[in-house]
């Protein structure tokens, strides 16, 4: 779990480690190690319009989140709108994100030119290009160049942001401000119906009742 | 209830002033009101109802809409009382009427007679000061009786042969089984076990003017729509605010309890919305603050007549926290199971409530369950095998198949009671009140690591037996965050030894009483909420007598 300790820092290091899924994710707030902007609900805003980044910053962002979850024959982060749910948790509940957003693209264009010379952004990069540069920057720090000539911390802070917030705009609740047209349930399988009611799956359809389904009562 | 609600005034003397609207303040306020008495519930969250509840994992989990913010206030932790503590979330509780219970699982499990008894069955363990409680099983067993039937928890009575007696069946049917609990069911029965319907404080019926469950499937971590999930602000709060002698007053954050001359409670000090400070007066004071929070509040009350904190003769209160162990496994399946869809847990298992400790070289024992209580992206974050990819197609394949195909196995067990474990007040760090930060002490006795090694080796060999394709379990690792705050106010007969009695009552103030998690003197299997409930029960039971009998305010 190398490559991950520098944006396990604010998570990990804070609740313990395994200390239990359940509690894990009861302990979100730690995950994004939100700012307190009291109930400034993200997705008070119309999408689709930018408020924190740039439209260059957004590009090279969107391009990012689309590496980490990629379309295929289903929706990826790009058809997700994470991009517009990172723009409004910068300004909201993870604004103290945004400068290492804004480091780390520094450093992932920087990284891009030095690697593709004539090659503007990562945006502009060929998606093998991407890939490659993408495997660099996540690969633990001692292993690369990366980490002599850009600064392990700062790198790997960016990737873990950004990946932490690409799967929580793909996945959360759209009412939280991403995963638009339910685009990231469509991918795990979740379906977006407000209640349910048994059977829920392969496993329970058939299930004839605890007391049928004891041994003592049954054929086994 | 269109009864108007009753409001007091601060310097109206009320009966009772309970601090704290969660599991046990809840139960509390609605005994006391329904007994006669004028009560006012002081809380320090606001009071939300289930139209503010949602589905929005930032308001919930990153804008702390139910429970401790600790921006505003901050925990700071440290592994043994020689260390210098560091500012660290630490600790977890609802802020909020209704408190805990609002976001909680709603594992109701009794304790068994061995919980009350420990120690004289087991001896001395090395390290730990395991004792008795004052009160047996027998003792509760008609309050959790009452909790079953008044907060409503559905199960199947005589299911499980290792639970305790009981007097009453429980009110309502079991929860329908889940996919998790199918599979683990026949894995356990293959393996010689004794899974059972899991007992949940959550409607399986429609009852008392409450919906039963709907299965919206975001139940841990969030506040119920339906009321279907028996929280205090479901079941206690309305009955108690509907006897018109109950004032339940959010935001109001008690800091200090007053004592006059003689030794006396008279009322509690706390800020307002505003950080206006007001003085609620009261013949006698319960504080239902939960673990951490009720010894603060007794340490942060300190003056010269009590120097060491209010009922703290003793030199206990704080010390001796219980989190309760846990360990985890996990095992991905080749069908859909969607267990994503409803409350967490369906199947539960007691086979190793009580293991004999003088084979297996640890003392203890606990409850495996087999749940789901992840939201999606919670799960992709958390959830999927060792070494799937950061990013990528990998990534992405990964969580597809798995999403729908995954379930933990989920250890609780027990934790030994260890005197340096322990809630005190942080000498440096101070929260947005101005008020010191609660410090917290902990780590976890061996044996406790080793029960859990132990557990966690059963689960895999539960999805072994079930056929789970992939299956890992997670690392058993020192804990240094809390949700189950316990034992740090422990109940006892010798006031030299613990702070309150088994009325309650704390050994050095005739008119002050505690009861949440901080009484317990053992900490149970991993599912305390049931026991604080019936100690809430029991508690309000005495109080009244005592109240009614004036021997409380003589």
């Amino acid at each position: 779990m190398k490559p991950d300790q520098a944006a396990r820092r604010n998570f990990l290091l804070q609740i313990g480690g395994a200390v239990g899924a359940a509690w894990v994710n009861a302990q979100w707030p730690a995950i994004l190690d939100a700012a307190q902007h009291a109930h400034q609900a993200i997705n008070s805003k119309a999408p689709g319009k930018l408020e924190v980044l740039t439209a260059e910053e957004a590009r090279q962002v969107e391009a990012v989140c689309a590496q980490i979850i990629p379309s295929d024959d289903l929706p990826g982060a790009r058809e997700a709108g994470v991009v517009y749910f990172i723009d409004r948790a910068l300004k909201t509940f993870s604004s103290e994100d945004l400068p290492t957003y804004q480091k780390g693209l520094v450093n992932l264009n920087k990284l891009t030119a030095e690697k593709y010379p004539g090659t503007k952004s990562f945006a502009d990069a060929s998606t093998e290009q991407q890939q490659v540069i993408l495997t660099e920057l996540t690969a633990e720090p001692s292993e690369g160049k990366l980490g002599r000539r850009n600064g392990p911390e700062e790198s790997t802070d960016f990737f873990q942001t950004i990946r932490t917030h690409t799967i929580f705009g793909f996945l959360a609740d759209p009412s939280a401000g991403g995963n638009r047209d339910y685009a990231g349930w469509k991918v795990v399988g979740r379906d977006p119906a407000p209640v349910f009611s048994p059977p829920y799956g392969y496993y329970d359809k058939n299930y004839p009742g605890w007391a049928a389904a004891k041994p003592e009562a049954g054929p086994k | 209830m269109n009864q108007v609600k009753v409001t007091y005034r601060p310097s109206d003397e009320v009966d009772f002033v309970i601090v704290g609207s969660g599991a046990a303040g809840g139960v509390m306020a609605k005994e006391l009101s329904t007994n006669g008495f004028r009560v006012v519930v002081l809380e320090q969250g606001p009071y939300l109802t289930p139209n503010d509840f949602s589905h929005n994992e930032i308001e919930v989990f990153n804008q702390h809409q139910l429970t401790n913010n600790p921006r505003l206030q901050p925990n700071t932790f440290r592994r043994a009382p020689q260390e210098k503590a560091k500012v660290q979330q630490s600790v977890m509780y609802g802020r909020c009427v209704g408190g805990s219970s609002v976001h909680f699982t709603a594992n109701y499990w009794r304790l068994h007679e061995i919980d009350f008894i420990e120690r004289s069955r087991v001896g001395e363990i090395p390290g730990a000061n395991l004792v008795d409680w004052p009160i047996t099983y027998n003792d509760l067993e008609p309050y959790y009786t009452k909790v079953e039937w008044e907060v409503g928890v559905s199960g199947l009575a005589g299911a499980s042969p290792f639970d305790p007696p009981r007097s009453k069946p429980y009110p309502m049917p079991p929860l329908p089984v889940k996919g998790s609990g199918v599979i683990f069911e026949r894995a356990a029965w293959k393996l010689g076990y004794h899974p059972f319907p899991a007992p949940m404080a959550i409607l399986s019926q429609p009852r008392a003017g409450r919906d039963s469950c709907v299965n919206c499937g975001f139940c841990l971590g969030f506040g119920c729509e339906v009321g279907a999930k028996s929280s205090s602000l479901a079941s206690m709060i309305p009955l108690a605010e509907a006897t018109g002698r109950c004032e339940i007053r959010p935001n109001s954050y008690v800091h200090r309890i007053e004592t006059n001359k003689n030794g006396r409670v008279t009322g509690v000090v706390y800020f307002d919305a505003k950080r206006n400070e007001h003085m609620q007066k009261a013949k006698a004071v319960v504080v239902c603050a939960n673990g951490g929070e009720t010894p603060r509040l007794l340490l942060l009350s300190a003056s010269s007549q009590f120097p060491n904190g209010l009922a703290n003769s003793s030199g206990v209160v704080g010390k001796y926290l219980m989190p309760n162990s846990a360990a985890l496994a996990y095992g991905v399946f080749d069908e859909p199971i969607n267990d994503y869809k409803g409350f967490a847990v369906s199947r539960v298992m007691h086979d190793f409530y009580e293991l004999d400790h003088t084979k297996l070289g640890f003392y203890g024992g606990g409850g495996l369950d087999a749940r789901f209580d992840m939201t999606p992206a919670a799960f992709a974050l958390f959830n999927l095998p060792p070494g799937t990819p950061k990013w990528g197609k990998g990534l992405k394949q990964t969580m597809r198949q798995n999403f729908t195909r995954t379930f933990e196995i989920f250890c609780h067990g027990t934790s030994l009671p260890v005197e340096a474990n322990s809630f005190s007040l942080d000498p440096d760090v101070k929260d947005a009140w101005g008020l010191p930060a609660l410090r917290m002490t902990f780590r976890d006795h061996p044996n406790d690591l080793k029960m859990m090694e132990w557990m966690a080796d059963r689960a895999i060999e539960i999805l072994d037996a079930a056929g789970a394709k992939t299956k890992w379990r997670t690392p058993v690792q020192e804990q240094q965050f809390a949700v189950h705050l316990l034992g740090t106010c422990r109940m006892g007969s010798d006031r030299k030894s613990s702070v309150i009695n088994s009325d309650h009552r704390t050994h050095d103030v005739r008119n002050l009483f505690l009861c949440d998690g901080s009484s317990m003197v053992t900490s149970g299997r991993g599912q305390p909420t049931m026991t604080i409930q019936a100690l809430a029960f029991r508690a309000a039971d005495r109080i009244s007598g005592l109240a009614k009998r004036g021997e409380i305010s003589s």
